[in-house]
């Protein structure tokens, strides 16, 4: 029984574990790699004036200024999503788990929100931006907080459905054993039960927001001016990288690193905050 | 006694958890042992010792010598692959390979290295007779095993299990899934195969350990608390917490 | 006798607020399939008029785009999408699946709970700071690797390019990959947790090794799941623009090589929507490619779907 390495199932054996290590050393690599470039190259450009003025005269030639248009106008845009995409997805997703589970209609609502997931962005933005021509709008905040909502629909009800779908039948049962009805038992127990997960898909839909350029290109414009009515035109992190990127000044796509960290490191604390808010609510819940 | 394994102070942890505390065992050949005790006692990890299956779990230590014929299994040189080829296992309920009837039980063959077609038919027949199921899926051979009955399926993992000629047959609650019929018939078929193999079974039931075992094994809390043959253990255990057990106090 | 505690005072109240809610939770979740249907249909709209100019298959199949001359053909288009998401899924498929194996089946308990944040938080990242590296690190290295691979394999078709830079499908296709690649391994690694440790068992307990046990045993279990993660990749890749713009070169020309550069739907619509108003039919021209985008995802879903409940019962049955 002595071990014989030559054998053909070793030999098979050692050969995927390589393949395997490599693949996953590469793939940390490029994505480690990512988080450098975007840091080696960002850092430099960063200082306080980005984060907290508007561009000035000649920005974008080099001159003075900073990014808090795109910064505050991404948060503006994600932000506004984030709460319109909350006040329909959650109805969307509570109708899925309590009035109608494991219905034929359920089952086509969830493949209509995988297609919508599906949907890339520039589609949104392309459709919003079909209605504000027929109505005479200019590229403005609230079309763009729009288009969002649309985008960040889909993954919000995902995100709820997975964890409502996770409640245990006995945990429902409970409820109208008690003689609830469908309505007080989701109150008492979908929403409770699921509120961390509901709070992470909130989250969740706010990085994609907040990430996302190609729906708010059309919908939102951009512009150097923090924006101060829904009807105002906005810009955005994304946008502001893509868009000095492109430039011939060297200073100015320095900038554009700049801005790509800064919306990596919001990201990060998006995430981050997800992370520790779930956990802070998921003690009241029943496992 | 001609014993088929020995082993000699055995220790198993599971992280902190002290699971198996310096069992000493001689397991006789061609016979059937029965390894019996509350659940939680240790007799699934004994087993698991057997064939090596502590090896897949992260944080679980195996210390002491566990001896096959002369070979000790857990020495660094030795081949797993191998000591699961020759000590074999059918497991609590039917885990099939998703593959055909036929191809679950010339998988084994075929990984090593068996590929002749008439010889791998050859086999896969005779050990699907071995197993008692010949006759129900002969001419069913290329349907998927999930076609099968639970019952069905126990003994399709028992040929899949026998077709790669072990020398041991583990066992571990082998009946427990299944309805009595099918228990019945593994447990026949158990009678049948210990001319040819070692067999070591874990077992709740009683009356099973009764009704098969020509060799006894009580643990209790990780513990090695009495062994012999099934005539002594079973009918006058000399300790007083195999009594209890059998007079059903735990 | 007192049943409720709710703000409705009788049992009839309680349970017509019952009914009430279910109701408008029922229509709540005919939303999404209204908003799909509202953008299909909008988006159609918008098109039709281009067919009194070209008919849809000269649409679709044409290769001249030039709409101040009213030629509307979208071929070079559909082909720098497919290049660039068939490259992306080239790329990444293999090496996900496989590192998705390696932390499932091999790698400690530990170092899998301690990376899968760390991979959710990957699958967060915007994707134009992809873009961003894709210009800083993949458009560089692009033009060496052609140059290696030339001097190994000689002038292969897929190989020669007369594309001195970077910008190519290959760099959209990589940075697409690198980008699909934390969503892809994510649903991974879900769906091999998802296989039970019996099934493992089963193989290994007849002596096979570990990877014998990974290719009989649990891959042919996983493979529904794998085929939706990497349906799940295809679109987030298909529909990706901007960090698909930054590198791929925007040349309307077909490419016959891997190192040309290309022109996806995305990008053209995304170029192009600020004069779309002042060119006849150009509107038009561009809300169809956006149909078709929005069409081909739908195909997909379907098609996916299909595919799947062939597969999973083929496994059960």
């Amino acid at each position: 029984m002595k071990r014989r390495w030559w054998t053909l199932a070793h030999l098979e054996e050692t050969f995927f574990r390589l393949l395997m290590r490599i693949s996953a050393l590469v793939l940390v690599l490029a994505l480690a790699g990512i988080l450098l470039a975007v840091l080696i190259r960002g850092l430099p450009a960063m200082n306080l004036d980005m984060i907290t003025k508007v561009p000035e005269g000649g920005f974008y030639l080099g001159g003075g200024g900073g990014l808090l248009n795109a910064i505050l106008g991404s948060l503006y845009l994600a932000g506004g999503g984030t709460i319109l995409a909350f006040l329909i997805s959650l109805p969307i997703a509570m109708g899925l788990n309590v009035y109608a589970p494991s219905s034929r209609w359920a089952a086509f609502t969830r493949m209509t929100l995988d297609v919508l997931w599906g949907i890339p962005s520039l589609v949104y933005g392309a459709f919003i931006f079909l209605i504000m021509i027929s109505m005479g709008m200019r590229a403005s905040l609230g079309a763009g907080i729009l288009a969002l909502t649309l985008l960040q629909i889909p993954i919000m009800v995902r995100a709820m459905d997975e964890v409502m779908r996770l409640i245990p039948g006995g945990l429902k049962e409970a409820a109208y054993g008690l003689g609830a009805t469908r309505l007080e038992m989701a109150r008492a127990v979908v929403l409770r039960q699921a509120l961390p997960g509901i709070f992470t898909a909130v989250l969740l839909a706010f990085g994609r927001g907040i990430g996302d350029a190609a729906s708010v290109l059309f919908t939102a414009g951009f512009t150097d001016r923090i924006p101060t009515s829904l009807a105002s035109p906005a810009a955005s992190l994304p946008l502001a990288v893509f868009f000095q990127l492109s430039s011939p000044f060297p200073e100015v796509r320095a900038r554009g690193y700049a801005a790509a960290l800064i919306l990596t490191v919001l990201i990060l604390i998006v995430s981050g905050l997800s992370r520790a808010v779930a956990r802070r609510l998921s003690r009241n819940v029943v496992n | 006694m001609d014993s088929h394994i020995s082993i000699k102070d055995l220790n198993v942890y599971y992280g902190d958890n002290h699971a198996l505390k310096s069992v000493n065992l001689d397991i006789p050949r061609n016979q059937i042992t029965a390894i019996i005790g509350p659940s939680g006692c240790g007799k699934s990890t004994l087993l698991k010792t057997l064939n090596r299956f502590h090896d897949l779990v992260d944080d679980t230590r195996v210390e002491g010598e566990v001896r096959f014929d002369d070979i000790d299994i857990y020495a660094p040189d030795v081949d797993v692959t191998e000591v699961r080829t020759k000590i074999g296992l059918i497991a609590q309920r039917p885990y099939l390979l998703p593959m055909s009837i036929f191809d679950n039980v010339a998988f084994g063959l075929r990984i090593h290295h068996i590929t002749n077609r008439r010889e791998v038919k050859g086999q896969v027949e005779k050990y699907l007779q071995l197993a008692g199921l010949w006759d129900e899926v002969k001419d069913r051979l290329h349907e998927p095993a999930t076609s099968l009955s639970i019952g069905q399926q126990q003994r399709l993992c028992l040929a899949r299990g026998l077709a790669v000629e072990p020398e041991v047959l583990l066992g571990d609650e082998p009946t427990s899934a299944l309805d009595p019929i099918s228990a019945k018939n593994i447990e026949v078929s158990l009678q049948q195969l210990k001319s040819q193999y070692t067999i070591v079974i874990v077992t709740h039931v009683l009356r099973q350990a009764r009704r098969l075992a020509d060799h006894v094994v009580f643990m209790y809390l990780g513990e090695l608390v009495e062994a012999g043959p099934a005539s002594k253990v079973l009918k006058s255990p000399k300790d007083p917490r195999t009594k209890a057990y059998l007079s059903g106090e735990m | 006798m007192r049943l409720s505690q709710s703000n409705s005072r009788t049992p009839f109240g309680r349970i017509f607020n019952d009914k009430l809610a279910a109701r408008s939770f029922l229509l709540a979740a005919s939303f999404p399939l209204l908003v799909l249907l509202f953008m299909a249909g909008a988006l159609l709209l918008r098109t039709l008029p281009i067919f009194q100019f070209v008919t849809p298959w000269e649409f679709l199949t044409g290769d001249l785009w030039r709409p101040s001359q009213g030629e509307f053909g979208l071929s070079t288009f559909i082909s720098g999408t497919l290049w660039v998401t068939l490259l992306a899924l080239v790329v990444a498929v293999p090496p996900c699946i496989l590192t998705s194996i390696f932390l499932v089946e091999y790698a400690r308990r530990g170092t899998l709970r301690g990376l899968l944040p760390v991979i959710d938080l990957l699958a967060g990242i915007p994707s134009v700071v992809y873009g961003v590296w894709g210009v800083l690190v993949v458009v560089p290295l692009v033009p060496r690797l052609g140059q290696f691979l030339r001097s190994v394999f000689g002038d292969l078709p897929l190989l020669t390019s007369s594309n001195p830079t970077g910008f190519s499908i290959l760099a959209g296709g990589i940075v697409l990959a690198v980008m699909i690649s934390p969503i892809i391994v994510s649903i991974t690694i879900e769906v091999l947790r998802s296989i039970p440790q019996g099934v493992r068992e089963a193989a290994l307990a007849v002596g096979s090794t570990r990877w014998q046990a990974v290719k009989h045993a649990v891959l042919p279990n996983a493979l529904p799941g794998i085929i939706a993660a990497a349906v799940m990749g295809l679109s987030r890749a298909f529909g990706e623009t901007l960090a698909v713009m930054m590198v791929v070169g925007n040349t309307a020309a077909i490419p016959r090589s891997v190192f040309d550069p290309g022109y996806p739907l995305t990008a053209l619509i995304a170029n192009n929507y600020g004069e779309m108003m002042s060119i006849p039919r150009y509107d038009a021209a561009l809300m169809g490619a956006a149909l078709l985008l929005l069409v081909v995802v739908i195909v997909f879903n379907i098609l996916s779907a299909l595919v799947l409940a062939r597969v999973s019962q083929g496994a059960r049955s």
